[in-house]
């Protein structure tokens, strides 16, 4: 009886602290959600927790006034196009040094992944010079080759133990039918790691996405801005436009809220991957 | 699969984008930074003043700005290295007692660190605001009427802890998540044959639970160190190194150079900076394997 009393007792304490930290985890997103929808009045006179009539218009303004239309866009542009270069252009690599024999093997993988383990701080600075030197300085291309570059380390690292893992008899017997190295990865060893390239997506997805400081390094046009520049342009000259910047903050967070509720596990996988592997 | 002299020159085609990437976009920049940090340059000028040493001097003993950004760094570091890490040890612990609603709990703890830290920062500055932020509000209706129009991220005395609550608030989520996993990985027989032993719960955390997860505990530690020593995006949004430097960090340090066209400078500085990194990180590694051993 003692024991039993004891066990709900602290099973009551440990859903108490789960539960008030659960909230202050999302008492500041419902916060933004719902300043989102209320008028700059309402923002500056009184506190109550949903607004008094919604306001669904903040967002149409916010799309195509303040422009958060053509930062989301942009955003897109670049997450896409970057988050598919990563992929091709590891999973190809990864495939070679897991299957493949070539000169220098060992040396070239340790050189291509040191960048997860030597911590580059102020990168920034040199490649602000190179892309400048390369007349790729504020333009969507430097900016997409600095993400692409950035995600190279750990889709290899990701990706070439998959592939070491994958059986090699499937590879063999295409070989044998006459099928190219180049064949074997693309049409074979590629849709078998569907589970890593997955993981890569996702956490490149969120890295692009939420990128903030070459973006602001790498461009001046605002029309070729990421939504995240784009919102530090938005709160440099409208200071007390609460609800427009709250309604900006939701457009940019809206997309990675839903990749992630969608594909939870993934992240997880590759957080823990990283983190406890590396 | 044995491959012939011509085969093993054309696998090289499949490494060639990443490499070439690589050479010109990871490996050249650092070779650079180095190049560029015995250099006074202004990013303009043909030629460039080769100076030695003397960036380096000055960053480390005359530049007390740079030491104020380092001790700003640290302290958040500080800050999430006990409280944050100790918390996300915590709600592990809690979640892997194999509660009800284990999922929710964990779906909501990692949201905080896949917001960016431009969104995060700005809802909390909104939150901080002196003037029409929930914060406030809040603590005056309990009864704090000192707080009206308490501007926390401009005020000298609450600036830099704010912005370090925000840290972590985005962070432990990540710490939580990593624990949990190195706890699963326990074999439950660990526990069991503690047990017979006649170890109580106490005793099995630290004879059992302890020592099991301390390569987890120096990867979550170095991970959060590089984490909080490398802040910026948070710092830009909510207050742009002030008021007055007091919430400058490191990388807003380097920028503001860089920003200032003192190329030479902001690369030496980086170079100091990373350095100080590294031998935080190997310090970190090796303590870990003496207390292993």
């Amino acid at each position: 009886m003692n024991m039993l009393k004891k066990k709900s007792f602290l099973d009551i304490i440990t859903y108490v602290i789960l539960i008030v930290v659960a909230i202050t985890c999302i008492f500041p997103v419902f916060w933004m959600l719902s300043s989102s929808l209320k008028t700059n009045e309402e923002i500056f006179k009184n506190m109550s927790l949903l607004p008094e009539t919604w306001q669904w218009g903040n967002y149409a303004e916010a799309f195509l006034k303040a422009k958060f239309g053509m930062y989301f866009l942009n955003s897109l542009f670049y997450t896409i196009v970057g988050v598919g270069a990563i992929v091709i252009i590891t999973s190809m690599a990864a495939y070679a040094f897991a299957r493949l024999e070539f000169w220098g093997k060992n040396i070239l993988f340790f050189l291509l992944i040191s960048t997860l383990l030597i911590p580059i701080p102020g990168a920034f600075v040199p490649l602000y010079l190179l892309l400048k030197s390369l007349h790729l300085l504020d333009t969507r291309t430097g900016l997409l080759l600095c993400y692409i570059s950035g995600g190279i380390a750990f889709g290899l690292f990701l990706l070439k133990s998959f592939f070491e893992d994958l059986p090699k008899e499937i590879e063999e017997a295409a070989l044998i039918d006459g099928c190219s190295r180049f064949g074997i990865y693309w049409k074979i060893a590629l849709p078998l790691a569907k589970p890593a390239v997955a993981t890569l997506v996702i956490i490149q997805c969120l890295n692009i996405w939420n990128e903030f400081l070459l973006a602001l390094v790498v461009l001046q046009d605002t029309s070729k801005m990421p939504i995240q520049r784009g919102l530090m342009v938005f709160q440099g000259t409208h200071m007390t436009d609460y609800p427009l910047l709250m309604a900006g903050l939701t457009i940019a967070t809206v997309p990675i809220v839903i990749i992630y509720l969608l594909l939870q596990k993934h992240i997880v996988k590759g957080i823990t991957a990283g983190a406890v592997k590396g | 699969m044995i491959s012939s002299r011509k085969e093993k020159t054309f696998n090289l085609l499949f490494i060639v984008p990443a490499l070439v990437l690589f050479l010109v976009f990871n490996l050249y920049p650092l070779l650079r930074t180095i190049q560029l940090s015995f250099f006074e340059w202004n990013g303009i000028d043909k030629d460039m003043l080769f100076i030695g040493f003397a960036q380096y001097k000055h960053i480390i003993f005359s530049n007390p700005a740079f030491w104020k950004s380092m001790w700003n760094a640290a302290y958040i570091t500080l800050l999430c290295l006990t409280l944050q890490n100790g918390l996300a040890l915590l709600l592990a612990i809690l979640v892997n007692r194999q509660i009800k609603g284990e999922n929710i709990f964990r779906v909501i703890f990692f949201l905080p660190p896949v917001l960016s830290g431009i969104v995060v920062g700005l809802i909390w500055k909104f939150i901080y605001d002196g003037n029409f932020g929930i914060l406030n509000t809040c603590l005056i209706s309990l009864g704090f009427e000192q707080f009206k129009d308490f501007a926390w991220l401009s005020e000298i005395k609450t600036a830099l802890s704010s912005v370090a609550v925000v840290h972590m608030w985005k962070g432990f989520g990540y710490g939580f998540i990593i624990f949990l996993a190195g706890l699963q990985t326990i074999p439950n027989e660990l526990y069991e044959s503690a047990e017979v032993d006649g170890a109580n719960k106490w005793q099995q955390f630290i004879n059992v639970t302890v020592p099991s997860m301390i390569p987890v505990f120096t990867m979550v530690s170095v991970l959060t160190v590089l984490g909080a020593m490398q802040i910026f995006d948070l710092i830009y949004s909510m207050t742009q190194g002030g008021p007055a430097g007091h919430t400058d960090v490191p990388i807003t340090k380097i920028y503001q150079y860089m920003n200032n066209g003192e190329f030479g400078y902001s690369t030496a500085m980086a170079v100091v900076f990373g350095m100080l990194l590294l031998i935080v990180s190997l310090i970190q590694f090796y303590v870990s394997k003496k207390i292993k051993n």
